[in-house]
Protein backbone atom coordinates (compact mmCIF):
# COMPACT_ATOMS: atom_id res chain seq x y z
CA UNK A 1 0.00 0.00 0.00
CA UNK A 2 1.42 3.38 -0.95
CA UNK A 3 1.62 6.20 1.57
CA UNK A 4 -1.23 8.72 1.52
CA UNK A 5 0.43 12.12 1.44
CA UNK A 6 -1.24 15.49 1.99
CA UNK A 7 0.51 18.59 0.68
CA UNK A 8 0.01 22.21 1.72
CA UNK A 9 -2.04 24.11 0.63
CA UNK A 10 -4.52 21.38 1.54
CA UNK A 11 -7.63 21.07 -0.62
CA UNK A 12 -11.11 20.18 0.58
CA UNK A 13 -11.13 17.30 -1.91
CA UNK A 14 -8.03 15.68 -0.37
CA UNK A 15 -9.64 15.81 3.07
CA UNK A 16 -13.06 14.61 1.86
CA UNK A 17 -11.57 11.19 1.12
CA UNK A 18 -10.18 10.76 4.63
CA UNK A 19 -11.97 8.93 7.43
CA UNK A 20 -11.17 8.49 11.10
CA UNK A 21 -8.50 5.83 11.60
CA UNK A 22 -6.78 6.53 8.25
CA UNK A 23 -3.02 7.04 8.35
CA UNK A 24 -1.55 9.91 6.30
CA UNK A 25 1.68 11.93 5.97
CA UNK A 26 2.23 15.65 5.38
CA UNK A 27 4.58 17.41 2.97
CA UNK A 28 4.80 21.19 2.93
CA UNK A 29 4.56 23.71 5.76
CA UNK A 30 3.72 23.04 9.37
CA UNK A 31 3.41 25.72 12.07
CA UNK A 32 3.62 25.02 15.79
CA UNK A 33 0.76 26.65 17.61
CA UNK A 34 -0.42 25.95 21.14
CA UNK A 35 -1.96 27.43 24.30
CA UNK A 36 -0.91 31.06 24.30
CA UNK A 37 -1.12 31.53 20.52
CA UNK A 38 -4.72 30.27 20.62
CA UNK A 39 -5.49 32.56 23.54
CA UNK A 40 -3.90 35.58 21.82
CA UNK A 41 -5.93 35.07 18.64
CA UNK A 42 -9.29 34.33 20.25
CA UNK A 43 -9.33 36.22 23.54
CA UNK A 44 -6.87 39.03 22.92
CA UNK A 45 -7.91 39.49 19.26
CA UNK A 46 -4.30 39.62 18.06
CA UNK A 47 -3.68 38.69 14.44
CA UNK A 48 -1.67 35.50 14.00
CA UNK A 49 1.77 36.46 12.62
CA UNK A 50 1.68 33.59 10.08
CA UNK A 51 -0.96 32.94 7.41
CA UNK A 52 -2.17 29.36 7.91
CA UNK A 53 -5.17 29.39 5.56
CA UNK A 54 -5.41 25.90 3.96
CA UNK A 55 -2.38 25.01 6.06
CA UNK A 56 -1.46 22.80 8.97
CA UNK A 57 -0.72 23.51 12.62
CA UNK A 58 0.99 21.30 15.16
CA UNK A 59 0.08 21.40 18.85
CA UNK A 60 3.70 21.14 19.88
CA UNK A 61 6.47 22.86 21.76
CA UNK A 62 9.78 21.73 20.34
CA UNK A 63 13.41 21.77 21.43
CA UNK A 64 15.18 24.07 18.98
CA UNK A 65 18.91 24.76 18.82
CA UNK A 66 20.02 28.17 17.57
CA UNK A 67 23.07 27.82 15.36
CA UNK A 68 25.93 30.30 15.19
CA UNK A 69 24.72 31.79 11.89
CA UNK A 70 21.35 32.59 13.52
CA UNK A 71 19.49 29.76 11.80
CA UNK A 72 17.64 27.08 13.76
CA UNK A 73 17.88 23.32 14.04
CA UNK A 74 14.88 21.19 15.04
CA UNK A 75 16.24 18.86 17.72
CA UNK A 76 13.10 17.22 19.07
CA UNK A 77 9.45 17.92 18.30
CA UNK A 78 6.46 15.88 19.37
CA UNK A 79 2.79 16.62 19.94
CA UNK A 80 1.33 18.08 23.10
CA UNK A 81 -2.12 17.38 24.60
CA UNK A 82 -4.62 18.76 22.07
CA UNK A 83 -7.47 18.85 24.57
CA UNK A 84 -5.92 21.94 26.16
CA UNK A 85 -6.84 23.87 23.01
CA UNK A 86 -10.46 22.59 22.92
CA UNK A 87 -11.78 25.83 24.41
CA UNK A 88 -10.50 27.82 21.40
CA UNK A 89 -10.21 25.44 18.45
CA UNK A 90 -13.62 25.77 16.79
CA UNK A 91 -13.27 29.53 16.53
CA UNK A 92 -9.59 29.20 15.67
CA UNK A 93 -10.45 27.02 12.64
CA UNK A 94 -13.17 29.44 11.53
CA UNK A 95 -10.92 32.52 11.80
CA UNK A 96 -7.72 31.10 10.32
CA UNK A 97 -9.00 28.66 7.70
CA UNK A 98 -6.54 26.01 8.91
CA UNK A 99 -7.26 22.56 7.44
CA UNK A 100 -5.12 20.14 9.41
CA UNK A 101 -4.60 20.19 13.16
CA UNK A 102 -2.01 17.75 14.43
CA UNK A 103 -1.69 16.89 18.09
CA UNK A 104 -1.99 14.18 20.65
CA UNK A 105 -5.03 12.58 22.27
CA UNK A 106 -8.58 13.50 21.44
CA UNK A 107 -10.43 16.76 21.08
CA UNK A 108 -14.04 17.41 22.02
CA UNK A 109 -17.39 18.11 20.44
CA UNK A 110 -16.71 21.76 19.69
CA UNK A 111 -13.61 21.00 17.63
CA UNK A 112 -15.51 18.25 15.80
CA UNK A 113 -18.17 20.86 14.95
CA UNK A 114 -15.45 23.23 13.75
CA UNK A 115 -14.00 20.47 11.53
CA UNK A 116 -17.42 19.72 10.06
CA UNK A 117 -18.29 23.39 9.42
CA UNK A 118 -14.96 24.27 7.81
CA UNK A 119 -13.98 20.93 6.26
CA UNK A 120 -10.91 20.48 8.42
CA UNK A 121 -9.45 17.44 10.23
CA UNK A 122 -7.62 16.64 13.46
CA UNK A 123 -4.89 14.00 13.40
CA UNK A 124 -2.75 12.33 16.04
CA UNK A 125 1.02 12.02 15.75
CA UNK A 126 2.17 9.42 18.30
CA UNK A 127 3.20 11.29 21.45
CA UNK A 128 6.75 10.95 22.68
CA UNK A 129 8.11 10.19 19.19
CA UNK A 130 9.81 13.54 18.92
CA UNK A 131 13.04 12.49 17.25
CA UNK A 132 11.21 10.67 14.44
CA UNK A 133 9.22 13.88 13.95
CA UNK A 134 12.32 16.10 14.01
CA UNK A 135 13.98 14.04 11.27
CA UNK A 136 11.02 14.87 8.96
CA UNK A 137 11.67 18.62 9.35
CA UNK A 138 13.77 19.86 6.45
CA UNK A 139 14.19 23.43 7.66
CA UNK A 140 12.84 25.93 10.13
CA UNK A 141 11.97 28.86 7.88
CA UNK A 142 10.57 31.36 10.35
CA UNK A 143 10.04 31.96 14.08
CA UNK A 144 7.30 34.29 15.31
CA UNK A 145 6.19 35.47 18.75
CA UNK A 146 9.54 34.47 20.20
CA UNK A 147 8.67 36.48 23.31
CA UNK A 148 6.62 33.45 24.38
CA UNK A 149 9.73 31.32 24.92
CA UNK A 150 10.91 28.17 23.18
CA UNK A 151 7.85 25.91 23.63
CA UNK A 152 5.26 28.55 22.68
CA UNK A 153 6.98 30.28 19.76
CA UNK A 154 5.32 29.76 16.36
CA UNK A 155 7.97 27.75 14.52
CA UNK A 156 7.30 27.57 10.79
CA UNK A 157 8.83 24.38 9.41
CA UNK A 158 9.09 22.82 5.97
CA UNK A 159 8.41 19.11 6.39
CA UNK A 160 8.62 16.04 4.18
CA UNK A 161 6.36 13.02 4.71
CA UNK A 162 5.72 14.04 8.28
CA UNK A 163 3.88 11.23 10.07
CA UNK A 164 2.33 8.77 10.74
CA UNK A 165 -0.72 10.95 11.28
CA UNK A 166 -3.82 9.09 12.41
CA UNK A 167 -7.05 10.90 11.54
CA UNK A 168 -9.00 11.30 14.77
CA UNK A 169 -11.68 13.83 13.65
CA UNK A 170 -12.61 13.77 9.97
CA UNK A 171 -14.21 16.48 7.85
CA UNK A 172 -17.59 14.77 8.25
CA UNK A 173 -17.33 15.42 11.99
CA UNK A 174 -16.69 11.86 13.16
CA UNK A 175 -14.60 11.82 16.31
CA UNK A 176 -12.75 8.57 17.05
CA UNK A 177 -11.84 9.52 20.64
CA UNK A 178 -15.41 10.41 21.59
CA UNK A 179 -16.60 7.12 20.10
CA UNK A 180 -13.89 5.18 21.96
CA UNK A 181 -14.70 6.96 25.21
CA UNK A 182 -18.24 5.56 25.10
CA UNK A 183 -16.88 2.03 24.62
CA UNK A 184 -14.37 2.47 27.45
CA UNK A 185 -17.08 3.68 29.82
CA UNK A 186 -19.39 0.80 28.96
CA UNK A 187 -16.63 -1.72 29.69
CA UNK A 188 -15.63 0.03 32.90
CA UNK A 189 -18.81 -0.67 34.85
CA UNK A 190 -18.66 -4.45 34.56
CA UNK A 191 -14.92 -4.59 35.30
CA UNK A 192 -15.27 -2.45 38.44
CA UNK A 193 -18.09 -4.62 39.72
CA UNK A 194 -15.75 -7.63 39.65
CA UNK A 195 -12.99 -5.68 41.41
CA UNK A 196 -15.31 -4.33 44.14
CA UNK A 197 -16.10 -7.83 45.38
CA UNK A 198 -12.40 -8.56 45.89
CA UNK A 199 -11.32 -5.33 47.61
CA UNK A 200 -13.83 -5.15 50.45
CA UNK A 201 -10.93 -5.00 52.92
CA UNK A 202 -12.94 -2.93 55.44
CA UNK A 203 -15.18 -5.36 57.26
CA UNK B 1 39.87 15.22 45.70
CA UNK B 2 39.54 18.61 47.36
CA UNK B 3 36.09 19.57 48.59
CA UNK B 4 35.69 22.04 45.73
CA UNK B 5 36.71 19.44 43.15
CA UNK B 6 34.30 16.93 44.66
CA UNK B 7 31.39 19.35 44.23
CA UNK B 8 32.41 20.05 40.66
CA UNK B 9 32.80 16.34 39.89
CA UNK B 10 29.40 15.37 41.27
CA UNK B 11 27.73 18.30 39.45
CA UNK B 12 29.28 17.09 36.22
CA UNK B 13 28.09 13.50 36.71
CA UNK B 14 24.57 14.67 37.59
CA UNK B 15 24.53 16.99 34.54
CA UNK B 16 25.42 14.08 32.29
CA UNK B 17 22.99 11.71 33.98
CA UNK B 18 20.12 14.22 33.77
CA UNK B 19 20.74 14.64 30.02
CA UNK B 20 21.15 10.90 29.57
CA UNK B 21 17.79 9.90 30.97
CA UNK B 22 16.01 12.28 28.58
CA UNK B 23 17.36 10.23 25.71
CA UNK B 24 17.11 6.61 26.87
CA UNK B 25 14.38 4.77 28.72
CA UNK B 26 15.14 2.73 31.84
CA UNK B 27 15.57 -1.02 31.50
CA UNK B 28 12.20 -2.00 33.03
CA UNK B 29 10.20 0.39 30.82
CA UNK B 30 12.04 -0.73 27.67
CA UNK B 31 11.41 -4.40 28.43
CA UNK B 32 7.75 -3.80 29.20
CA UNK B 33 7.22 -2.01 25.91
CA UNK B 34 8.73 -4.85 23.92
CA UNK B 35 6.45 -7.24 25.79
CA UNK B 36 3.32 -5.15 25.08
CA UNK B 37 4.25 -4.83 21.41
CA UNK B 38 4.46 -8.62 21.16
CA UNK B 39 1.03 -9.08 22.74
CA UNK B 40 -0.67 -6.49 20.53
CA UNK B 41 -2.95 -7.60 17.69
CA UNK B 42 -4.59 -4.31 16.65
CA UNK B 43 -2.77 -3.05 13.47
CA UNK B 44 -3.02 0.67 14.32
CA UNK B 45 -1.64 -0.03 17.80
CA UNK B 46 1.20 -2.06 16.29
CA UNK B 47 2.09 0.84 13.97
CA UNK B 48 2.24 3.14 17.01
CA UNK B 49 4.44 0.74 19.02
CA UNK B 50 6.77 0.47 16.03
CA UNK B 51 7.01 4.25 15.71
CA UNK B 52 7.85 4.40 19.43
CA UNK B 53 10.63 1.83 18.98
CA UNK B 54 11.97 3.64 15.91
CA UNK B 55 11.96 6.87 17.94
CA UNK B 56 13.98 5.38 20.79
CA UNK B 57 16.57 4.04 18.36
CA UNK B 58 16.82 7.42 16.64
CA UNK B 59 17.12 9.25 19.97
CA UNK B 60 19.95 6.96 21.04
CA UNK B 61 21.76 7.17 17.71
CA UNK B 62 21.38 10.94 17.24
CA UNK B 63 21.91 11.59 20.96
CA UNK B 64 18.75 13.70 21.28
CA UNK B 65 15.93 13.92 23.84
CA UNK B 66 13.46 11.21 22.82
CA UNK B 67 10.45 13.36 23.71
CA UNK B 68 10.47 17.11 23.16
CA UNK B 69 8.88 17.61 26.55
CA UNK B 70 11.79 17.01 28.85
CA UNK B 71 9.58 18.08 31.72
CA UNK B 72 10.15 19.98 34.88
CA UNK B 73 13.11 18.29 36.52
CA UNK B 74 12.41 16.53 39.79
CA UNK B 75 15.03 14.86 41.97
CA UNK B 76 14.05 12.33 44.62
CA UNK B 77 16.93 12.07 47.02
CA UNK B 78 17.59 9.38 49.57
CA UNK B 79 20.75 10.48 51.28
CA UNK B 80 22.64 9.33 54.32
CA UNK B 81 23.14 11.94 57.04
CA UNK B 82 26.85 11.13 56.79
CA UNK B 83 27.16 11.60 53.01
CA UNK B 84 30.07 14.06 52.64
CA UNK B 85 28.28 16.41 50.18
CA UNK B 86 24.87 16.46 51.88
CA UNK B 87 25.08 20.21 52.46
CA UNK B 88 26.06 20.90 48.83
CA UNK B 89 23.50 18.62 47.15
CA UNK B 90 20.92 21.34 46.58
CA UNK B 91 23.45 23.49 44.69
CA UNK B 92 24.84 20.48 42.85
CA UNK B 93 21.40 19.48 41.53
CA UNK B 94 20.42 23.02 40.60
CA UNK B 95 23.66 23.37 38.64
CA UNK B 96 23.10 19.98 37.02
CA UNK B 97 19.69 21.19 35.79
CA UNK B 98 21.13 24.43 34.39
CA UNK B 99 23.98 22.63 32.64
CA UNK B 100 21.84 19.77 31.31
CA UNK B 101 19.48 22.39 29.86
CA UNK B 102 22.35 23.84 27.82
CA UNK B 103 24.10 20.60 26.95
CA UNK B 104 21.16 18.14 26.67
CA UNK B 105 19.60 20.27 25.37
CA UNK B 106 16.40 20.27 27.40
CA UNK B 107 13.27 22.23 26.53
CA UNK B 108 12.75 25.32 28.66
CA UNK B 109 9.89 24.32 30.92
CA UNK B 110 10.09 26.49 34.01
CA UNK B 111 7.48 29.24 33.87
CA UNK B 112 7.56 31.50 36.92
CA UNK B 113 4.09 31.26 38.46
CA UNK B 114 2.09 34.53 38.55
CA UNK B 115 4.89 36.29 36.65
CA UNK B 116 4.05 34.01 33.69
CA UNK B 117 7.54 34.29 32.33
CA UNK B 118 9.58 31.35 31.08
CA UNK B 119 12.91 31.54 32.91
CA UNK B 120 14.68 29.96 29.94
CA UNK B 121 16.90 27.88 32.22
CA UNK B 122 14.62 25.15 33.63
CA UNK B 123 15.27 26.61 37.06
CA UNK B 124 12.84 28.77 38.98
CA UNK B 125 11.36 29.07 42.44
CA UNK B 126 11.69 25.65 44.06
CA UNK B 127 12.45 24.16 40.62
CA UNK B 128 14.20 21.75 40.07
CA UNK B 129 11.91 20.13 42.63
CA UNK B 130 13.79 18.31 45.37
CA UNK B 131 12.20 15.61 47.49
CA UNK B 132 14.32 14.57 50.47
CA UNK B 133 14.61 11.42 52.54
CA UNK B 134 17.47 11.69 55.02
CA UNK B 135 18.68 8.33 56.30
CA UNK B 136 20.37 8.45 59.73
CA UNK B 137 23.72 6.73 59.97
CA UNK B 138 24.15 6.08 56.23
CA UNK B 139 26.86 7.61 54.03
CA UNK B 140 25.60 7.04 50.47
CA UNK B 141 23.26 9.06 48.25
CA UNK B 142 20.70 7.53 45.88
CA UNK B 143 19.19 10.06 43.49
CA UNK B 144 16.23 9.49 41.21
CA UNK B 145 15.90 11.91 38.31
CA UNK B 146 12.43 12.26 36.87
CA UNK B 147 11.33 14.39 33.94
CA UNK B 148 7.77 15.36 34.77
CA UNK B 149 6.24 16.13 31.37
CA UNK B 150 3.05 18.13 30.93
CA UNK B 151 1.07 15.36 29.24
CA UNK B 152 1.57 12.78 31.92
CA UNK B 153 1.24 15.30 34.74
CA UNK B 154 -2.20 16.52 33.62
CA UNK B 155 -4.17 13.45 34.76
CA UNK B 156 -2.76 13.77 38.29
CA UNK B 157 -5.51 13.83 40.86
CA UNK B 158 -6.07 13.41 44.60
CA UNK B 159 -9.10 13.17 46.83
CA UNK B 160 -10.10 12.13 50.33
CA UNK B 161 -12.79 9.44 50.51
CA UNK B 162 -15.05 8.60 53.42
CA UNK B 163 -14.37 5.20 54.94
CA UNK B 164 -17.80 4.04 53.79
CA UNK B 165 -16.57 4.28 50.20
CA UNK B 166 -13.85 1.79 51.07
CA UNK B 167 -11.21 0.40 48.73
CA UNK B 168 -14.05 0.05 46.22
CA UNK B 169 -13.99 3.86 46.07
CA UNK B 170 -10.24 3.76 45.54
CA UNK B 171 -10.71 1.47 42.52
CA UNK B 172 -13.47 3.72 41.12
CA UNK B 173 -11.26 6.78 41.51
CA UNK B 174 -8.31 5.18 39.71
CA UNK B 175 -10.50 4.04 36.82
CA UNK B 176 -12.19 7.45 36.51
CA UNK B 177 -8.85 9.24 36.30
CA UNK B 178 -7.40 6.85 33.73
CA UNK B 179 -10.42 6.50 31.45
CA UNK B 180 -11.28 10.20 31.46
CA UNK B 181 -7.88 11.89 31.49
CA UNK B 182 -5.29 9.17 31.02
CA UNK B 183 -6.21 8.76 27.36
CA UNK B 184 -4.37 11.94 26.40
CA UNK B 185 -1.30 11.21 28.51
CA UNK B 186 0.50 8.91 26.04
CA UNK B 187 -0.54 5.43 27.17
CA UNK B 188 0.49 2.70 27.89
CA UNK B 189 0.87 4.43 31.26
CA UNK B 190 2.58 3.47 34.46
CA UNK B 191 -0.09 4.22 37.05
CA UNK B 192 1.00 5.21 40.55
CA UNK B 193 -1.59 5.08 43.31
CA UNK B 194 -1.10 6.47 46.80
CA UNK B 195 -3.47 5.25 49.50
CA UNK B 196 -2.98 7.23 52.65
CA UNK B 197 -4.53 9.67 55.06
CA UNK B 198 -4.80 13.03 53.25
CA UNK B 199 -4.35 14.59 49.82
CA UNK B 200 -0.70 15.55 50.18
CA UNK B 201 0.49 12.28 51.72
CA UNK B 202 -1.41 10.27 49.11
CA UNK B 203 -0.09 12.47 46.30
CA UNK B 204 3.54 12.11 47.38
CA UNK B 205 3.16 8.33 47.68
CA UNK B 206 1.51 8.12 44.24
CA UNK B 207 4.59 9.76 42.77
CA UNK B 208 6.88 7.43 44.74
CA UNK B 209 4.85 4.58 43.25
CA UNK B 210 5.79 5.47 39.67
CA UNK B 211 9.45 5.62 40.65
CA UNK B 212 9.22 1.95 41.56
CA UNK B 213 10.13 -0.33 38.65
CA UNK B 214 7.40 -1.73 36.39
CA UNK B 215 6.43 -5.29 37.36
CA UNK B 216 7.38 -4.93 41.03
CA UNK B 217 4.74 -5.69 43.62
CA UNK B 218 3.89 -4.09 46.95
CA UNK B 219 5.08 -6.35 49.80
CA UNK B 220 1.64 -6.23 51.43
CA UNK B 221 -0.48 -9.07 49.99
CA UNK B 222 -3.72 -7.06 49.83
CA UNK B 223 -2.01 -4.10 48.19
CA UNK B 224 -0.39 -6.48 45.69
CA UNK B 225 -3.78 -8.04 44.95
CA UNK B 226 -5.19 -4.60 44.32
CA UNK B 227 -2.27 -3.80 41.98
CA UNK B 228 -3.05 -6.97 40.02
CA UNK B 229 -6.77 -6.28 39.87
CA UNK B 230 -6.36 -2.66 38.77
CA UNK B 231 -3.73 -3.59 36.19
CA UNK B 232 -5.73 -6.39 34.58
CA UNK B 233 -8.95 -4.38 34.86
CA UNK B 234 -7.49 -1.30 33.17
CA UNK B 235 -5.98 -3.49 30.48
CA UNK B 236 -9.40 -5.00 29.87
CA UNK B 237 -10.73 -1.50 29.09
CA UNK B 238 -8.36 -1.63 26.08
CA UNK B 239 -7.34 2.03 25.81
CA UNK B 240 -4.27 1.05 23.78
CA UNK B 241 -1.19 3.10 22.87
CA UNK B 242 -2.03 6.82 22.47
CA UNK B 243 -5.61 6.10 23.57
CA UNK B 244 -6.53 4.83 20.10
CA UNK B 245 -7.60 1.38 21.42
CA UNK B 246 -5.53 -1.78 21.67
CA UNK B 247 -5.10 -4.91 23.71
CA UNK B 248 -3.69 -3.11 26.77
CA UNK B 249 -3.89 0.18 28.65
CA UNK B 250 -1.07 0.25 31.16
CA UNK B 251 2.52 -0.81 31.68
CA UNK B 252 1.57 -1.48 35.28
CA UNK B 253 -0.10 -0.25 38.45
CA UNK B 254 2.04 0.41 41.54
CA UNK B 255 0.52 1.22 44.92
CA UNK B 256 2.29 2.85 47.86
CA UNK B 257 0.54 3.34 51.17
CA UNK B 258 0.80 4.65 54.72
CA UNK B 259 -1.36 4.22 57.79
CA UNK B 260 -4.40 6.51 57.77
CA UNK B 261 -6.80 8.32 60.04
CA UNK B 262 -9.82 6.08 60.80
CA UNK B 263 -12.19 8.63 59.26
CA UNK B 264 -10.36 9.18 55.96
CA UNK B 265 -9.00 7.37 52.93
CA UNK B 266 -6.72 9.67 51.00
CA UNK B 267 -6.19 8.50 47.43
CA UNK B 268 -4.09 9.97 44.64
CA UNK B 269 -3.08 8.98 41.13
CA UNK B 270 0.09 9.98 39.29
CA UNK B 271 0.85 8.70 35.82
CA UNK B 272 4.03 8.08 33.87
CA UNK B 273 3.73 8.08 30.07
CA UNK B 274 5.11 5.31 27.83
CA UNK B 275 8.25 7.44 27.54
CA UNK B 276 8.66 7.26 31.32
CA UNK B 277 11.99 8.99 31.76
CA UNK B 278 13.43 8.31 35.14
CA UNK B 279 16.81 7.09 36.27
CA UNK B 280 18.46 6.02 39.50
CA UNK B 281 22.08 6.67 40.40
CA UNK B 282 23.83 5.76 43.64
CA UNK B 283 26.90 7.56 44.96
CA UNK B 284 29.30 6.16 47.53
CA UNK B 285 31.05 8.53 49.97
CA UNK B 286 34.17 8.53 47.73
CA UNK B 287 31.83 9.59 44.84
CA UNK B 288 32.26 6.36 42.92
CA UNK B 289 28.82 5.71 41.46
CA UNK B 290 26.56 3.07 39.99
CA UNK B 291 23.59 3.58 37.66
CA UNK B 292 20.84 1.25 38.86
CA UNK B 293 18.12 1.93 36.27
CA UNK B 294 19.90 1.59 32.90
CA UNK B 295 22.32 -0.93 31.39
CA UNK B 296 25.59 -0.02 29.67
CA UNK B 297 25.57 3.66 30.63
CA UNK B 298 28.51 5.77 29.55
CA UNK B 299 28.37 9.21 31.15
Amino acid sequence: MSKKILTTPISDEALAELNVGDIVYLTGHLVTCRDVAHRRLIELKQKLPVDIKDGAIFHAGPIVREKEDGSYEMVSIGPTTSMRMEKFERQFIAETGVKLIIGKGGMGEETAKGCLENKAVHAVFPGGCAVVAATKVEEIEQAEWKDLGMPETLWVSRVREFGPLIISIDSKGRNIFEENKKTFNERKGAILKKIHDQVKFIK
Amino acid sequence: MSHENSVEYMSDIMTKFTSYIGKRLPRDVKNKQAELRKKEKNPMAIEIYDTMAENQEAADKLDRPSCQDTGVIQYFIKVGAKFPLLGELEDILRNATLEATRKGPLRHNAVETFEEKNTGTNAGSKIPWLDWDIVPGEDTATIEVYMAGGGCTLPGSAKVLMPGEGYEGVADFVFDVITSRGINACPPLLVGVGVSTSVETAARLSKKAILRPVDTRNPNAKAALMEDLLESGLNEVGIGPQGLTGDNTVMGVNIESSARHPSTIGVAVSTGCWAHRRGTIKFNPDLSYEVLSHDGVIL
